[in-house]
């Protein structure tokens, strides 16, 4: 719908101000106003001080946000992997055999997180598949639900790429796995980027399977937020959160620099 | 290594929607063999069962004396241009040129003397280290005939070469084709078009294609001067196709809308149905041999000539003129006529009873 009248584009903006702020942006800055402050029982919060933070970029919390970056870049870059591996699979399957694999990809998003927790933990606490305990179990519960996101955005990708450049290789005597390295994951690597950037985020909040999986040793920082808040740390949670809040953004949108950078050809 | 194209009664089909209709057809080495043809006759299909990109369901496609029906793409030699270029957008003009080459290890110190050599003979030399889309299309069309071209095929397929290029482009382009043609003399081309200009300009031989079928195989002179289908004469230059009844008064005379004409009928049987080719550039404005009277209907100006639409009988027909100082009224009585020896006789002693 496109709005032409001045009046109308005004009112479009201020639609979009009344659905936007108090929907997407007031909760996140609620979020920070608390993460500064230490008492909060009239309309605003007060008592403004910084010390949250000191206790969010330390020992347990710094312990938790390393734990996450690992756990995060470890499923999202087994994630693309598996996942653009089976888009390409699928691309060259016939129509049955890729609709079986797209529903199959689908599971792990319309199976609830915390079935896939359950189902993780219980595949994989009986030797020889014992890893219940360490913490692999939580990089592969986050793989299994984030491989979904990265199959897809690539499968998307893959439909797009115009076969004449295929063809083309093809033609000047590119075997098949020359045109994969040489032609189709060059052209394709601004689609892996987004999705890599998808699954790394997806992965720093993952929470209600993490919860089910989680060792002693391994807790990520979203496990941190939610037993902070649980037993009543409110504010300590809140600048905990700013602090995955801004370094999940931090890493979007290096990834993204690097995007324009490979679509830029 | 001159290797030429044959293709063995070959059939292409999509899901039971025959697409090629035993196509039989020989590509002389070093010939350019245009297929001709309107959208959706089978010429592009024919083109990607030589590449490969589409499976004959029967028959057998020979490059040289080798058959190549089974082989993948990549094992078959070919060079292929297509009509959207498709260089790969990556990769800068020197490495497009050189993908084949290393895609099919060539030795490694002769590659950017190759590279060079391909670039020189389309002119391109000088933007080897610009990417495709800092070109223009003319120049993305010369870069993807200097890649094609810098693995020495046997064959070269062009599938619409230059289709998305403008008339004047386009123009320029096929004396190129021309050039590169008399310098790889040993090279076999098949050239896919629907453009009869740039068949009949390029073409050793035409081989004219409609609904699946090859129609008509030819030399331009051939199919243009002496067309043997309605649709060849049609489709290959302009023509008025006019319905004849054969014989009358003696031999070679054949009668149209009840005028008697004099035309070498050949041996077509008197009384038969025949249709009667005159090319609109032959036909001559006032009295003459074989003429016919009508009224005119339409007069339409095109710089260097005037095209008459003449209603002779029911029958229209068209005439081009050389640009006339006095046009015609619409609706004015006028005479034409054409001489016996430009007018073609087809489908004679066949009768459509």
């Amino acid at each position: 719908m496109l709005v032409h009248s001045r009046t109308g584009k005004w009112a479009a903006r201020a639609l979009f101000l009344v659905l936007f702020v108090p929907l997407f942006a007031l909760p996140l800055l609620v979020i920070l106003a608390a993460s500064f402050a230490t008492n909060w029982s009239g309309a605003f919060p007060s008592g403004p001080t910084a010390g949250h933070y000191t206790s969010a970029v330390r020992g347990e919390s710094l312990q938790a946000l390393t734990t996450s970056l690992v756990t995060a870049l470890a499923a999202s870059l087994l994630a693309l992997t598996a996942g653009s591996w089976a888009a390409l699979a699928a691309a060259a399957l016939k129509k049955n055999g890729k609709r079986v694999l797209d529903a199959l990809f689908m599971l792990p998003v319309a199976v609830p997180s915390v079935v896939v927790g359950l189902a993780v933990l219980v595949a994989f606490s009986q030797p020889p598949m014992l890893l219940n305990g360490t913490r692999w179990i939580v990089i592969l519960a986050h793989t299994v639900l984030v491989t979904a996101f990265a199959y897809q955005s690539v499968s998307a990708a893959i439909l797009r790429l115009d076969p004449v450049y295929e063809q083309a290789a093809a033609s000047l005597g590119a075997r098949p796995s020359y045109v994969l390295w040489k032609v189709k994951l060059p052209l394709l690597l601004p689609s892996l980027n987004a999705a890599a950037g998808l699954c790394f985020a997806l992965s720093m909040g993952e929470l209600s399977a993490t919860m089910m999986l989680y060792p002693p040793d391994w807790m990520p920082l979203p496990v941190q937020i939610f037993t902070a808040t649980d037993r009543g740390s409110l504010f300590t949670g809140s600048a905990v959160a700013v602090v995955l809040m801004g370094t999940t953004l931090l890493v979007l949108l290096a990834v993204s620099r690097i995007r324009t950078r490979a679509s830029f050809r | 290594m001159t290797s030429g194209i044959r293709f063995d009664n070959v059939s292409v089909a999509y899901g039971g929607n025959t697409v090629l209709d035993s196509l039989d057809l020989t590509v002389e080495p070093g010939e350019v063999m245009a297929l001709l043809g309107p959208s959706g006759s089978g010429k592009t299909t024919a083109l990607r069962a030589v590449a490969g990109f589409v499976q004959p369901v029967s028959g057998r496609v020979f490059i040289g004396e080798r058959d190549v029906t089974r082989l993948p793409p990549y094992r078959r030699g070919i060079g292929m241009v297509v009509q959207q270029y498709a260089l790969f957008p990556h990769l800068r003009v020197e490495d497009n040129v050189a993908f084949g080459l290393k895609a099919q290890k060539a030795v490694k110190d002769e590659i950017p003397g190759r590279v060079a050599e391909a670039l020189d003979m389309t002119g391109m030399a000088s933007y080897a280290k610009r990417y495709p889309r800092e070109l223009s299309g003319g120049q993305q069309q010369r870069v993807a005939i200097a890649r094609a071209l810098a693995i020495r095929p046997g064959v070269l397929l062009l599938d619409e070469p230059l289709s998305a290029l403008d008339a004047q482009l386009r123009s320029g382009m096929l004396a190129e084709l021309a050039r590169l043609h008399r310098e790889l003399p040993d090279v076999s081309i098949l050239y896919v078009t629907h453009d009869q200009v740039e068949a009949l300009t390029l073409a050793d031989r035409i081989a004219v294609m409609d609904k699946a079928r090859l129609q008509d195989c030819g030399t331009p002179q051939q199919l243009y001067r002496r067309p043997t289908t309605e649709f060849t004469a049609s489709f290959v230059g302009n023509a008025n196709l006019l319905p004849v009844t054969v014989g009358g008064e003696g031999a070679g005379v054949v009668s149209f809308a009840g005028t008697s004409l004099n035309v070498a009928t050949g041996g077509a049987t008197s009384g038969a149905t025949a249709t009667l080719c005159v090319r609109p550039h032959l036909v001559g404005l006032g009295e003459g041999p074989n003429a016919l009277r009508g009224t005119v209907t339409e007069v339409q100006w095109r710089g260097a000539t005037h095209r008459l639409y003449v209603d002779v009988g029911g029958h229209r027909l068209k005439a081009d003129l050389r640009e006339l100082r006095a046009t015609p009224e619409l609706g004015e009585e006028v005479t034409v006529h054409f001489a016996a020896e430009d007018a073609v006789l087809l489908g004679a002693g066949v009768s459509d009873g």
